[in-house]
């Protein structure tokens, strides 16, 4: 596990590319598929892999929590491999600063004894299992009938900048009414956690 | 009795008794073999290692503080050096390109010294082209940079400096904290291990909790027991690969630099809550769930604190944001506007908050839950919570400097900076003396000064009122800030020259309100030195520097 971890850590520093792929001036170039990235990508998506299926596996709520983090984290050292670092960093803070917190934050405060286990019916385990098999199939058909396109390249004007003048004005109706549905949430939630008078 | 010997010992399995017996077997023949190669050795070596020590120790004991000093020194002369070298080879580079008539781009345009983007081949042909004397220091110095011209070399150096840093900033933070508590508290704090004013007492300190037994409670979740430093002081290393100590001292150079340092740091608390849940101790559980409180509400101050110089700036990019500083006292961004300089406090009011410093320590308050999510941790474990603690304290720091402070730029004007237009010696000179590293780690080393002066002034609140003091008061304060920030940015692109008047008045007054704290601090400073005898204790009074 440690020396898993090593590895994972030097590739991580050694492809510089995806660091420093939109950083100072004379190091932009686009993502090149290097030797190392793609081991990096492997080792990454390896990781992601095996957390995702300790989220399902594993029946202890807090343990779940971790396998989730470590889940996410790999999903945005591949952002960050893919040179999108703001979406790699949006996702750091969003979901495992937060999310996960939030998630571990409700367990401590809801739980009767201190180790919660989640006991699952028969039934819906077979419901689960089956619409994971036709998410599984679906994603297989889509897989395999897709064109992909050649070479991968650097979005061109994927900076913050271009983000932000896109959010604020092509797709502002849609951000705008994710703030409004967030409002409401949190007027829900004050509304919910009052105290009766 | 023999029952309970019996049930001890019959654990084992048979197998387990035939793998332990070939492992001692191999032990002991291996002990055989080498142990009297190795007792020649340490035999060889005891001398000079007792030789070593007491040549060594009264000589460390007496020039501590010159030994100190010294590194500091040879640290700025080895930038000097490397500064030097390296705006040499710029200006040279730069004539060449000039006689030729072509422009030179790239990371020349807006600072100086700034030959990290150079590889040490195409600085070496630059010092061969000049020819002369410095024919023969380029011929050495070509052998000398070849192997730093591969980036894995470099990027080995970079993180060799990062790890040292990363050690050495928390180890005399702590020394430094135990010092300035003393001082407060009328005592003189770590005195003796080391000799002068007890330096060593941190180092000290470190070697007893690496070789500490390593305790993990019966009724914890090992593995989480285990995770949760890391998830703690992983973080806080990372946060060091984008922060710039200077205009080209910087590992990664990240477009999102500040979004990334936030995100790691909200990381962290991932690890003391996983560290809390996982002790099964109700007081560790008391104190994560305060950390998460207050991290989760003050994360959000903190980052509507920070949105402020983004806006003004227009960037995430913190060697962009500390360029647009650049001119002197009167440019750095916490002057720029009276929101920027509220803006300014509320951030360092939250930093305190999310690292959990005093007056927002609960989440380990000693005298109510034993050491809140610390409580079971011994060791090295419990040693890696507290270098993420003062990591991230020189971090947050780091980000209040480069973002309000005017990063590594020196508070004199913009005459006295670097210019491309310098001769390159000079350029080396300015570029240590009057706007590089120096001047950012002096900037954080007083910040931080600040946040352990603060702690050891202000006890700490409840928790209801770290919660009203977010919601219902920095929370609105940094709105209101940023509303105006950006009523403030719309209004300097018109031309009006009303507001260009409001705009430099503003300035030049919160300017003075700064300068007039910094000048009051010294001042304060020797003021209470000329008033020492008034101090608490004769030891204190003979112990004082000057007395």
């Amino acid at each position: 596990m440690r020396l898993l971890a090593l590895v994972g850590g030097v590739l991580l520093l050694y492809s510089r590319s995806a660091w420093a792929a939109e950083g100072a001036g004379a190091t932009t170039k686009a993502v090149s598929g290097g030797l190392l990235e793609t081991a990096l990508f492997y080792f990454v998506a390896f990781a992601a892999v095996v957390s995702s299926l300790g989220v399902c596996v594993s029946r202890d709520i807090v343990r779940m929590a971790v396998w989730l983090f470590g889940a996410l984290g790999s999903v945005a050292v591949m952002y960050f491999l893919l040179a999108a670092n703001f979406l790699g960093a949006i996702q750091l803070i969003v979901y495992a600063g937060g999310t996960l917190i939030l998630l571990v934050f409700g367990v401590m405060l809801t739980s009767k004894s201190p180790w919660v286990k989640f006991e699952c019916p028969k039934v819906e385990f077979l419901l689960s299992g089956v619409i994971c098999a036709i998410l599984l199939a679906c994603l297989c058909i889509v897989l395999t009938e897709a064109t992909w396109a050649g070479t991968p390249q650097t979005v061109p004007g994927a900076s913050v900048a271009a983000i932000g003048k896109s959010l604020l004005t092509q797709y502002v109706v849609p951000f705008e009414i994710a703030g409004v549905l967030l409002m409401i949430v949190m007027v829900g939630a004050a509304h919910l956690a009052r105290q009766e008078d | 009795m023999t029952q309970l010997a019996s049930n001890q010992f019959s654990v084992r399995s048979a197998e387990d008794g035939v793998c332990m017996r070939v492992f001692l077997w191999v032990l002991w023949m291996g002990y055989r073999v080498f142990g009297p190669i190795l007792e020649l050795l340490m035999a060889m070596f005891r001398p000079f290692a007792v030789a070593i020590y007491r040549i060594g120790g009264p000589l460390v004991a007496r020039m501590a503080g010159i030994i100190l000093i010294g590194a500091v020194v040879s640290v700025c002369l080895g930038v000097w050096a490397h500064a030097l070298l390296f705006g040499f080879v710029d200006d040279s580079i730069l004539a060449r390109a000039a006689s030729a008539g072509v422009t030179v781009a790239g990371p020349f345009d807006h600072f100086s010294p700034s030959t990290w983007g150079l590889t040490p081949s195409q600085i070496a042909a630059q010092l061969h082209v000049v020819g002369g004397v410095w024919d023969t220091v380029s011929g050495v110095a070509r052998y000398l940079l070849w192997p730093v011209q591969f980036g894995i070399v470099r990027d080995l150096i970079g993180v060799g400096a990062l790890i040292g840093l990363f050690n050495v900033i928390p180890v005399y933070t702590i020394w430094w904290e135990r010092k300035v508590a003393g001082r407060i508290q009328s005592r003189l704090g770590p005195m003796r291990v080391g000799g002068w004013h007890g330096w060593a007492q941190s180092p000290a300190d470190g070697i007893k909790l690496l070789l500490k037994e390593d305790l993990i409670p019966q009724g914890a979740d090992a593995p989480l027991f285990r995770l949760a430093p890391y998830f703690n002081i992983i973080p806080s290393a990372l946060a060091f690969v984008a922060l710039p100590f200077g205009a080209t001292y910087v590992f990664r150079e990240l477009d999102v630099a500040l979004v990334f340092i936030l995100g790691v740091l909200g990381v962290e608390v991932v690890g003391v809550m996983i560290a809390g849940w996982s002790s099964n101790n109700k007081w560790s559980v008391y104190g994560a769930m305060r950390e998460a409180c207050q991290m989760v509400s003050y994360e959000i101050p903190m980052g509507m604190a920070l949105l402020l110089p983004v806006l003004t700036v227009g960037t995430l990019n913190l060697t962009k944001i500390v360029e647009a500083q650049s001119g002197g006292w009167f440019h750095w961004l916490a002057f720029d506007s009276p929101f920027m300089f509220a803006g300014f406090i509320a951030y360092f009011v939250a930093s305190l908050a999310s690292c959990k410093r005093a007056p927002f320590d609960l989440p380990e308050a000693e005298s109510e839950l034993v050491a809140g999510f610390l409580t079971e941790y011994s060791g090295i474990r419990w040693s890696f919570f507290f270098f993420a603690e003062y990591a991230v304290m020189f971090v947050v720091c780091g980000l209040a400097a480069i973002l309000f402070l005017g990063g590594w730029h020196s508070p004199l004007p913009a005459s006295w900076g670097c210019s491309l237009g310098d001769a390159w010696y000079m350029r080396g000179v300015k570029g240590l003396f009057f706007s590089g590293p120096i001047w950012f780690v002096a900037k954080c080393v007083f910040l931080l000064y600040v946040q352990i002066w603060i702690r050891w002034t202000l006890p700490r609140i409840r928790i209801d009122q770290v919660l009203y003091g977010c919601v219902q008061v920095l929370l609105p304060l940094t709105m209101v800030l940023l509303l105006g920030t950006a009523v403030w940015v719309w209004a300097s692109t018109s031309d009006c020259p009303t507001w260009a008047t409001i705009q430099r008045i503003s300035r030049y007054t919160l300017g003075g309100i700064g300068a007039f704290f910094v000048i009051g601090f010294p001042a304060i400073a020797v003021y209470g030195f000329y008033h020492r005898r008034s101090l608490v204790g004769n030891l204190v009074q003979d112990a004082m520097p000057g007395s």
